[in-house]
């Protein structure tokens, strides 16, 4: 973004000492206060921040439960429980941290589906998307680690089932699943790396990458509901005529987004951490067992629709292959949509159809990875899996040739 | 300024998200609609089977119904625990000093009353069991239970301490509802007395037996209500050893959800002041 070239304000003593410097009031004002942003921002761009806000509160909880976690094959399960009863508030902790994994997927989930809504990793934003893809890709191999930790029956079932995958690649497969478990199977080994990587590797990537999502949004500036560029309307002063500071303005909305999410998030830590089995499930409160496996075992929720992927397909290799796929789907994305136009708005029905089918699918496929893959389960696993692939794959002919007339010339915003 | 208010992308992608609720809720109403229709055979099968009685025991239906809450309950679920399963069952992750302290027990109750022989206040609640005998009697060192309520349920855990019926073919000359081939004995039936268990001919066999009445063999010490009660207030005490603090996290959690509420309140207000002038 154009930067700002407003005065900056005269500073004496201390400040005039420091802004010598460090540029704090210039990046006060590259960043903030002379950052413009559309004015109409509705509900979805509420997930950005939450997204930051979810990080945060997962590193900050990460670094309190790793001052009390042992890992170690023989004392991981115990000192969890430790923290959950003799740590003091250990127990607010831990469930801040195990409640917050999921709420992170929850805003980002809802931050993509705004990006599908809106067009916004149409061009100029290629990149920002690719990165926020990252950002995703980084999240799930943060989250599985992280799973695995706790040493439950069900990490350690899970991190079994994960770690085979790589197992269906062709010709290294076998060594590259003994490579990332270094031993014969998910063993004392396996947890002491995954703990390495969960706690130090992954998250210097993740705020490495989060960063480079922010610095390639304040290039471009943000895409907003309407799907116009700001930037292309500006007043005599060179403003943008729909745009408005990002301090104040969104720094106070952003603030209420803020506080309604904490006050949900509180409500589930304090209530109902388990939510239903959901965040925690039943069987990782028994110790990981390599003789016992649980009666079936299902990924945290987040990972179920693609685990719906993988079981819809007979063949375990092909499975994985398809479930690689349908992430992959996600990163092209910007180059399987051919339209012009960026707004749901504005694009033609079969767009909002399309759109539709694959939030459904999606949400299906989540409910039936939770399932045991039997009876009907399969078949409808089946049938949402080819309808996910129907979304992306038909895309650029369904997408080819929509108009844009309909799109308007500034942005809707009506102050009540 | 265009007409379009912002409220109609949100209405129509609420209406997207409804269309995918709705679907799940399709599915899962077609699966309750299939074990319905499963139970309602299982139950003519067993009036069938057994004309003049009624229609079948729904002991999967039973619920714990217990109260962390409530310290009476604990107190007399974790004597329970100390008189009837600490012979063998451990709480390797319970002090008994925190027992004492959650439950509001007195120190010299504590060391008269609950404490085995030797034992001091800040030790760990660990039975005496010997791990070879117990393989030796049972076939396998009987579990500890400081995360059974978590693991299984409260529920479960009812229907357990319930689901006890004699059935010779066991080595223990007992079997379970809840876990089919228990290895656990029926060691309550001093308080439950002993029952057999007749199968619907329908259901029998499958993992949910489907009961079509209990016959009771022998009286126990106590009322069948009575021991209904025995069992929800140990199954409390389970459910309190699961998870110490939940009681105090929820109370906490009252005044943090209403203080977020206030600070929402605020900052929406703040905004709202801001937002004046756009227009």
């Amino acid at each position: 973004m154009a930067a700002d070239n407003s005065a900056l304000p005269e500073r004496k003593g201390f400040l005039g000492w420091l802004n010598k410097r460090l540029p704090v009031d210039a990046f006060m004002r590259d960043q903030l206060t002379g950052y413009y942003a559309p004015k109409n921002f509705n509900f979805w761009y509420f997930f950005g921040v939450l997204s930051l806000v979810a990080l945060v509160l997962q590193l900050v909880t990460g670094i309190f439960l790793t001052m009390h976690y042992k890992v170690g094959e023989a004392t991981a399960f115990d000192s969890v429980q430790y923290i959950m009863r003799e740590v003091p508030s250990g127990d607010l902790i831990r469930y801040m941290h195990s409640t917050g994994a999921s709420a992170f997927f929850i805003v980002v989930y809802l931050h993509m589906f705004r990006a599908f809504l809106y067009g916004s990793y149409k061009g100029p934003r290629e990149l920002l998307w690719l990165f926020g893809m990252m950002v995703y890709l980084a999240l799930m191999a943060e989250a599985f680690m992280g799973y695995v930790l706790p040493w439950g029956n069900m990490s350690f079932w899970g991190a079994q089932v994960i770690v085979n995958l790589f197992g269906t690649v062709p010709v290294i497969g076998p060594g590259l699943v003994e490579w990332i478990r270094g031993d014969y199977g998910i063993a004392d080994a396996t947890l002491n790396r995954f703990f390495s990587l969960h706690v130090v590797a992954v998250p210097l990537v993740l705020l490495l990458l989060v960063t480079l999502h922010l610095v390639a949004l304040r290039q471009n500036g943000s895409n907003n509901p309407d799907g116009i560029e700001i930037k292309e309307k500006k007043g005599p002063d060179g403003k943008p005529l729909d745009g408005i500071p990002f301090h104040p303005y969104y720094t106070v909305k952003d603030l209420v987004g803020v506080g309604v999410f904490l006050t949900l998030f509180a409500v589930v830590m304090f209530f109902i951490p388990e939510f239903f089995g959901l965040f925690l499930e039943g069987p990782n409160f028994e110790p990981a067992n390599a003789l016992s496996t649980p009666e079936h075992i299902a990924p945290v929720w987040y990972f179920t629709p693609f685990y719906a992927i993988l079981r819809a397909v007979p063949d375990q290799r092909m499975g994985a292959l398809l479930m690689a796929l349908s992430i992959v789907c996600f990163i092209v994305l910007p180059w399987l949509d051919r339209s012009k136009v960026k707004s749901t708005r504005y694009r033609p029905l079969t767009w909002k159809i399309a759109l539709t089918v694959f939030v459904v699918s999606f949400i299906a496929l989540g409910y039936l990875g939770l399932k045991p893959a039997e009876g009907t389960y399969v078949f409808l696993a089946r049938l949402f899996t080819a309808l996910y692939f129907a979304f992306f794959v038909l895309m650029p002919f369904y997408t080819r040739g929509e108009s844009a007339a309909r799109v308007p010339e500034r942005v809707t915003y009506s102050s009540h | 300024m265009q007409v379009r208010s912002m409220g109609t992308p949100l209405l129509r992608m609420g209406l997207v998200l409804l269309a995918a609720v709705a679907f799940a809720g399709a599915a899962t109403a077609a699966e309750v609609v299939v074990a319905g229709a499963a139970d309602n055979h299982a139950a003519a099968g067993a009036e069938h089977g057994a004309a003049g009685h009624e229609s079948g025991v729904d002991w999967q239906a039973w619920k714990a119904g217990n109260d962390v809450t409530v310290p009476a309950s604990l107190q007399r679920g974790a004597a329970n625990f100390v008189n009837y399963c600490l012979g063998c069952h451990s709480l390797k992750y319970m002090r008994w000093s925190r027992v004492a302290a959650d439950l509001n027990i007195t120190d010299k109750v504590l060391r008269e009353q609950l404490l085995p022989e030797g034992a001091k206040p800040t030790d760990y609640i660990v039975s005496s069991f010997p791990k070879a005998d117990a393989e030796a009697w049972f076939g396998r060192q009987p579990p500890d239970l400081s995360l059974v309520a978590r693991a299984r349920g409260a529920d479960w855990l009812y229907k357990f301490l319930k689901g006890f019926y004699l059935d010779p073919s066991r080595p223990s000359g007992t079997n379970n509802l809840a876990l089919d081939g228990a290895s656990m004995p029926a060691v309550l039936s001093e308080l439950e007395g002993t029952k057999i268990a007749v199968f619907a001919e329908h259901g029998a066999g499958h993992a949910g037996k489907s009961v079509e009445r209990f016959e009771t063999v022998s009286a126990g010490r106590l009322l069948p209500a009575e021991y209904d009660a025995f069992v929800r207030d140990t199954v409390n005490f389970l459910d309190y050893v699961g998870d110490p603090s939940q009681a105090d996290r929820r109370a906490i959690g009252l005044w943090v959800v209403l203080f977020l509420m206030v600070f929402t309140a605020f900052a929406w207000l703040l905004k709202k002041e801001y937002w004046k002038d756009v227009n």
